[in-house]
């Protein structure tokens, strides 16, 4: 057979890893910044751009999206080309995936301290941006499945299967978590409402874990660390299995983030369920990555790649042990809304998805730049580094969550919680939170160490050129199989009507499921009003504020809950929220009875808490929020807003648009008043107003203000 | 709930075609050989002095699988 010369892009390749570098110390310092806002909110810095609200989305966004996709994508680059002895599919497309992806992640840096938010976990860029998202998406599913279809190489390796997954899933959860109508340029409402939007929000939620951190990583995991070892796979009979029994498995458990929430049960059975299944194949993967290296062990002693790859893939075997425990639900009763969850994905996070990294980042600068590394004492120092600061940072917060949890639950003889003020269980995991800020200055050191070794290493050598290669094409036999199965599938007229029918039931799904969606908004609680225009606004800078990221608005139906709270959250409340603010962990209190019973504070008391959270309750960690006293509110997006939500199906009356300032400046001026009452000057359009009006709101759904 | 409809035909959609995937790559013989897949990954490295190797190697595999 004659054979092809071609060329592997190694320029792509190094690319994608000075962004992993830069976008990885990113992460990391705004992850400490957070961190250290917790025990000393000083470090909000009194500015509406560095506040937690918004800091931790950013912290987030940079953790997944900037540095762990710009690993996945470093890594994809390169192990692809060579498991498939084909160079890129277009070398156009792999340099528009690249600069619109770094793109996307400076929106999103800009965007998200300015407040511009969905307000969903993880997807929490606005409208824009998401179109942006899915555009770059699917040009890295050209360019992977043109190489593909290119490629010289029978046999698809396990991790290319990976990186298939990941791209197809992706693109799915992204489009449909992210269906929202447009307001303005940069505000939007989700399409769903309440208790439908989190259970989207968390089918994406759960499966951007799983098919952005897990998938791909575990690609990643199958080509490098044999590579690394120079051992092949423990069992690739194992990878197979590991492979396809993980991603049918996957994505049915995401209802286990929405355990004793206004969820169905079934839909929580549902989740809890298929994540204990998860454990089998999840520890098949990790222990099939570890006995890569049956009888390398001598050499993970000396080799800090070896090293960083082996606790990565442990960790990675410890959260998933982890995350089945937590969907049960007794255990999910103490580890939800609490720091346990922050221990639980920063053993992944950082562990896993970052431990791998620097490992690739390791192994691949030496290749790439055709030299040594600069120094392996200094990555022993960095793996001892990062390591440590994983113990120091996770052992604190599973401490906090266990210890907020049971202080939380403690109920004195005469049934009455021996805790009532909230403030007084969060006083007590102020020394943890110290305690975690110093693992992850450990793990911001280490990374910078290594900045320090890879551009010394990068320096002492100089760009590989893209070597040729040499390799058969693989044409022939292609074709020869697609005669085959299309005779496969003439000769069965029943699988070929199913295959058409689910086809066609594809189609009628997407059209019709938005419908059933509004329709179903319809209020079964005939209490539950829409939002006053004036609340409206007021959620919108709940929204913009990220006070979702430390309030839940989600009351459990334990005693513990509505013996502080009141009563329990019904799935009826919420028909009229575009998006679901239930939030998913408890820094401060719940929020959804603020507005009635025992919780309801007046008017003067929002308004000087918002100005200096101390002043009213002394010792509390939430920022300051002096600008929503003095800025004032225009209004003009008002109508739009209304007949957004009309279209979402709340019902505004015909013609609400023209009457909503009015009803705003109307319910303004009594709260105005109220203020004044108390000695507060201030005038109805300022956004404190709004903000009070809809903390006001909160829970009369059900219950009498 | 209806919106369960959507997320269970859409995660069905996936399923579907991850079982079409797997259909095809266990008919096309994508995983006949479960053994040396796993160690050719290891040999692709070489550059042009070694290209020989390169060539052996994917022209062994080839006969194989015919």
């Amino acid at each position: 057979m004659e054979m092809e010369k071609f060329r592997y892009d190694n320029q792509i390749v190094r690319m994608f890893f000075w962004a992993t570098v830069v976008w990885g110390v990113t992460a990391f310092l705004v992850g400490l910044t957070i961190a250290l806002q917790l025990p000393a909110p000083v470090f909000n810095f009194g500015t509406s751009w560095l506040t937690f609200g918004r800091l931790r989305p950013l912290h987030t966004n940079a953790a997944i999206f900037a540095f762990v996709g710009n690993g996945i994508f470093m890594g994809y680059y390169y192990a692809a080309q060579r498991l498939l002895k084909a160079r890129n599919f277009s070398d156009t497309l792999s340099r528009i995936h690249f600069w619109g992806w770094n793109a996307i992640i400076v929106a999103a840096a800009i965007t998200l301290p300015a407040g511009l938010t969905t307000a969903k976990e993880y997807a929490e860029l606005e409208w824009p941006i998401d179109i942006a998202i899915a555009l770059i998406w699917v040009a890295w599913g050209v360019n992977m499945i043109g190489t593909i279809i290119k490629r010289r190489e029978k046999h698809m390796y396990v991790a290319m299967w990976f990186f298939i997954a990941t791209f197809v899933t992706i693109a799915m959860l992204h489009i449909v978590n992210s269906l929202e109508v447009p307001v303005s340029f940069w505000k939007s409402y989700s399409l769903y409402a309440g208790v439908q939007d989190a259970l989207v929000q968390w089918w994406y939620g759960h499966n951007a874990v799983a098919f952005f951190l897990t998938t791909p990583y575990l690609g990643l995991m199958y080509y490098y660390m044999p590579k690394a070892a120079q051992r092949p796979v423990y069992s690739y009979r194992l990878s197979v299995i590991h492979f396809w029994a993980l991603i049918f498995l996957y994505i049915w458990a995401g209802p286990h983030h929405l355990l004793y929430s206004s969820t169905p049960d079934w839909a929580q059975t549902l989740g809890t369920v298929f994540s204990i299944m998860l454990i089998a194949p999840s520890w098949g993967g990790m222990l099939n990555g570890l006995l890569t290296l049956r009888g390398a062990w001598d050499r993970v002693r000396q080799d800090p790649i070896l090293k960083f790859m082996v606790v990565a893939v442990s960790a990675y075997g410890m959260s998933t042990f982890e995350g089945p425990m937590m969907s049960l639900k007794n255990y999910n009763a103490i580890s939800h809304f609490t720091d346990y969850t922050i221990a639980h994905v920063h053993i992944g996070a950082l562990g896993w998805n970052g431990l791998l990294t620097f490992g690739l980042l390791y192994w691949l600068a030496p290749r790439l730049w055709n030299t040594k590394l600069y120094s392996v004492k200094l990555a022993n120092v960095h793996f001892w580094l990062a390591t440590l600061g994983i113990i120091f940072y996770v052992i604190p917060m599973y401490w906090t969550g266990i210890t907020q949890a049971l202080l939380w639950k403690q109920f004195t003889p005469e049934g009455l919680l021996v805790y009532p003020n909230f403030l007084e269980t969060v006083l007590q995991l102020i020394p943890m939170y110290w305690t975690r800020a110093f693992g992850g200055t450990l793990y911001l050191t280490g990374s910078l160490v290594m900045v320090y070794n890879l551009v010394k290493t990068v320096k002492s050598g100089s760009p590989v050129e893209d070597e040729e290669m040499e390799a058969a094409p693989l044409k022939p036999i292609e074709n020869e199989k697609t005669d085959y199965k299309h005779r496969w599938l003439e000769a069965r007229p029943v699988p070929f009507i199913l295959l058409s029918f689910i086809a066609v039931a594809i189609g009628g799904l997407v059209e019709f499921v938005p419908m059933f969606v509004v329709k179903s908004n319809i209020a079964t609680i005939s209490t539950v009003t829409p939002y006053t225009p004036l609340e409206l606004e007021g959620r919108d800078l709940y929204i913009r504020e990220g006070c979702f990221n430390c309030h839940s608005q989600m009351i459990r139906p334990f005693r513990s809950e509505t013996e502080r709270y009141g009563e329990y959250s019904k799935a009826g409340e919420y028909v009229y929220d575009h998006p679901f603010l239930w939030g998913s962990k408890r820094t401060g209190p719940d929020l959804h009875r603020e507005g009635v019973g025992k919780l309801k504070k007046p008017d003067a008391w929002h308004y000087n808490h918002m100005d200096n959270p101390r002043s009213m309750s002394p010792g509390s960690i939430m920022p300051v929020y002096p600008w929503l006293l003095t800025r004032s509110n225009d209004y003009a997006k008002l109508p739009k807003k209304i007949s957004a939500m009309r279209t979402l199906g709340v019902p505004y009356p015909d013609g609400y648009e023209d009457q909503a300032l009015g009803d705003l400046k109307k319910q303004a001026e009594g709260i105005v008043g109220n203020l004044k009452d108390s000695g507060i000057e201030t005038s109805w359009d300022k956004e404190i107003i709004a903000l009070i009006a809809y903390l006001q709101k909160l829970g009369t759904g059900i219950l009498p203000r | 709930m209806y919106v369960m409809f959507l997320l269970m035909g859409a995660s069905l959609m996936a399923s579907l075609i991850f079982l079409g995937a797997y259909i095809w790559s266990v008919r096309s013989g994508q995983f006949d050989d479960k053994y040396t897949p796993s160690v050719r990954i290891l040999f692709d490295d070489k550059k042009k002095s070694k290209k020989s190797d390169t060539e052996n190697d994917s022209g062994i595999n080839e006969e194989e699988k015919k």
